[in-house]
């Protein structure tokens, strides 16, 4: 593993058993992310983006789930075999993770500076007082403007946008070398999004800490991420650089995705959308998951297309058997 | 609401409560059949005897009269005059109330210490065969009769094994001089007597355990289902992502929220065993408000039987407000803070 890998999954393949068969909701995934860099993972509801992230830090109940084949390495860690304790150090510590609903992320009984404290204090060995200076710091690094004043407050007194500031200076208050971020802004304003993003993007900057971020907004990929991932029906379909993948996109799903951001359909056009629904994970096709909306399906695609292995993670690859070219993309 | 407003709106709830209360029990207990004064006479009395004792009790009047003289009387704090005892009602459930208070906080923690962790464990192995025993216990406890369990365990740790008391409040000569709380267990401790406090608590043992067994299982169940509702919810997930361990989790983080739907619970429990100790005193020979009012009903002691309703309800609606107030101290999204 490259010394400047930060966290690792090779060929992860998770199912859920259900009453009548499994649930494949991940279908050899394997990803990288560098430190200081900003990963996207991109994809559909279901399509196993948040069972990624959440799997990074074994965070599903544990028995739920199974694993079928693959490893997670964070940070030197096997995170599937690693003991319980050695996984607790790394929560909160090394690795941080925000979530998507700020409005119930925080314990609704206890007051923000506890919060913040109890958790610096897991890490840290700082005095009650010391931990309480940390806090207010990462406050006013989050741009707020009497950060003591927040730390004496209840979650319910604060609104969406800056409780999830908060959740972001509770993730860095160990300064975590890797944070994970699952749909962060999803639940806030436009408006709001767009500065919480700002003040993660910079912290991360400051900090050269590692983000990967779930996501199902392109238009947040564009702004935020330095690589993608595209992710369908629990596989990794195309990954890249981010100009590559959204100004070239060569997998058909891809395309279809960009195709059916409202933004680029001219007014008074229908807006345009791909053809069929997300397949059902228990009842997955043989071969490559979205053949069956796909326009450029042929009899090669029942056999599963996976993403090439390349010398350089930042390559631009395509889990496809009719790659679309550049020249095809741009037209 | 502030805590002040809280208690000025439910003291003047109480009143009408009380007024409730009083209407409901003078008119049932004057409808029933049956005349007290014949039975304060003897069955041979002569009818003039008999009617001059209803003239001393003011039973000649008009019913709406002696309900106003009644209520006259409840205002300024007088309860009446027992027939049977011929003492004042309030006199009478002054010495009684004590000890069933004392039975009913004690069967109230024993439910709280035992019935919490229960609980606890039960939604934390939920499904596993700790919960399947838990759940065993809690629906035996709910459903089994106070006054069988209680001939069940005299007959056992009394009857078989000898280990305990089978009735009364305290060993011979052991009872405290002081009584600064009324309650044996401090009163005892108060003045030093520790072979009283030990005696003390031996007799209560039981009868606690009797009137504490069906709350257990309603605690027990009430704290299952709200820490399984807590330990979905998302902050749970960000203590977790925090490093936080296992138990530190269940006990700091959902334990004290889901102990806040839980007041009420134990709240009400409080009421009920008031209530429900009548049952069990009289199988334990507690010389609590239960034999008291069981008497009482037996001798159409109408004063002395509606004097108990009103106290009892009056307890209610305090333990009510001190829920509420609870409430407030546990959790800042009712109190609203700063």
């Amino acid at each position: 593993m490259d010394s400047r890998t930060v966290l690792s999954i090779k060929d992860l393949s998770i199912e859920f058993p259900l009453y009548e068969g499994t649930l494949k909701a991940l279908n050899g995934v394997s990803l990288t992310v560098k430190q200081g860099e900003i990963v996207g993972i991109v994809g559909e509801s279901g399509s196993g983006k948040s069972i990624t992230a959440m799997m990074t830090m074994r965070l599903l109940g544990e028995g739920s789930y199974r694993v079928r084949t693959g490893s997670i390495d964070m940070l030197g860690v096997d995170i599937l075999k690693a003991s319980e304790k050695e996984i607790c150090e790394l929560r909160g510590g090394d690795v941080a993770m925000i979530f998507q609903e700020p409005m119930t992320a925080l314990n609704p009984t206890r007051k923000v500076g506890k919060q913040m404290v109890d958790v610096i204090r897991r890490h840290q060995r700082v005095s009650k007082g010391q931990a309480e200076e940390i806090a207010a710091g990462l406050l006013s690094d989050m741009h707020f403007a009497d950060p003591e004043d927040i730390l004496a407050r209840y979650p319910f007194e604060l609104s969406g946008g800056m409780r999830q500031r908060v959740l972001i200076a509770l993730a860095f208050s160990c300064n975590p070398k890797v944070i994970i971020a699952d749909e962060p802004t999803t639940a806030l304003d436009v408006t709001v999004q767009k500065q919480v993003l700002m003040l993660l993007k910079k912290m991360a900057a400051e900090r050269k800490t590692a983000i990967l971020f779930i996501t199902h907004d392109m238009a947040v990929v564009s702004q935020f991420c330095d690589r993608v991932y595209v992710m369908y029906a629990g596989s990794l379909i195309e990954s890249g650089s981010t100009r590559k993948v959204l100004h070239s996109p060569r997998h058909p799903y891809t395309r279809g995705l960009l195709a059916a951001l409202p933004e680029t359909a001219a007014p008074g056009t229908q807006l345009k959308s791909i053809p069929g629904s997300v397949p059902d994970l228990s009842k997955l096709p043989v071969g490559c998951a979205f053949q069956s909306r796909c326009s450029q399906s042929s009899e090669k695609c029942h056999q599963k297309p996976a993403l090439a292995e390349a010398p350089q993670t930042d390559a631009h690859l395509c889990a496809c058997w009719h790659p679309l070219t550049d020249l095809e993309a741009v037209a | 609401m502030s805590a002040l407003q809280l208690i000025r709106k439910r003291l003047l709830g109480l009143l009408v409560v009380v007024l409730g209360v009083s209407v409901i029990t003078f008119t049932v207990s004057h409808l029933i059949p049956g005349d007290p004064a014949r039975l304060i006479a003897g069955e041979k009395a002569t009818e003039e005897i008999v009617q001059n004792i209803r003239v001393q009790l003011g039973l000649d009047q008009p019913l709406h009269i002696q309900y106003f003289s009644y209520l006259k009387n409840l205002l300024s704090g007088d309860l009446g005059t027992s027939i049977r005892t011929t003492q004042p009602v309030l006199d009478d459930l002054a010495a009684f109330f004590p000890a069933t208070l004392e039975l009913a906080i004690v069967a109230l923690l024993f439910a709280s210490v035992v019935g919490i962790p229960l609980g606890v464990l039960s939604a934390v192995y939920k499904d596993k065969p700790l919960d399947h025993f838990v759940r065993l216990i809690s629906v035996t406890g709910i459903s089994t009769p106070a006054f069988w369990l209680g001939l069940g365990v005299i007959l056992v740790f009394y009857g078989k094994l000898g280990m305990l008391p089978g009735g009364g409040r305290i060993g011979e000569g052991l009872a405290p001089q002081l009584n600064a709380t009324g309650f044996y267990l401090i009163d005892t401790l108060l003045e030093g007597n520790f072979s009283g406090f030990i005696s003390a608590l031996k007799h209560i043992a039981l009868p606690a355990f009797t009137l504490g067994f069906v709350h257990l299982g309603v605690v027990a169940r009430q704290i299952r289902s709200s820490m399984l509702e807590q330990l979905q919810e998302d902050y749970i997930r960000t203590a977790k992502a925090s490093g936080a361990s296992k138990w530190s989790i269940i006990f700091k983080q959902a334990l004290p929220n889901a102990l806040i739907p839980s007041v009420t619970v134990i709240g009400l429990a409080l009421g009920d065993l008031l209530y429900g100790a009548v049952l069990t005193e009289t199988v334990f020979a507690w010389p609590g408000m239960g034999a008291y009012v069981v008497n009482s009903i037996q001798a159409l002691d109408f004063p002395a039987v509606m004097g108990f309703a009103i106290v009892v309800s009056f307890a209610y609606v305090i333990v009510n407000l001190i829920v509420d107030l609870v409430y407030m101290l546990i959790d800042p999204r009712i109190s609203g803070v700063n």
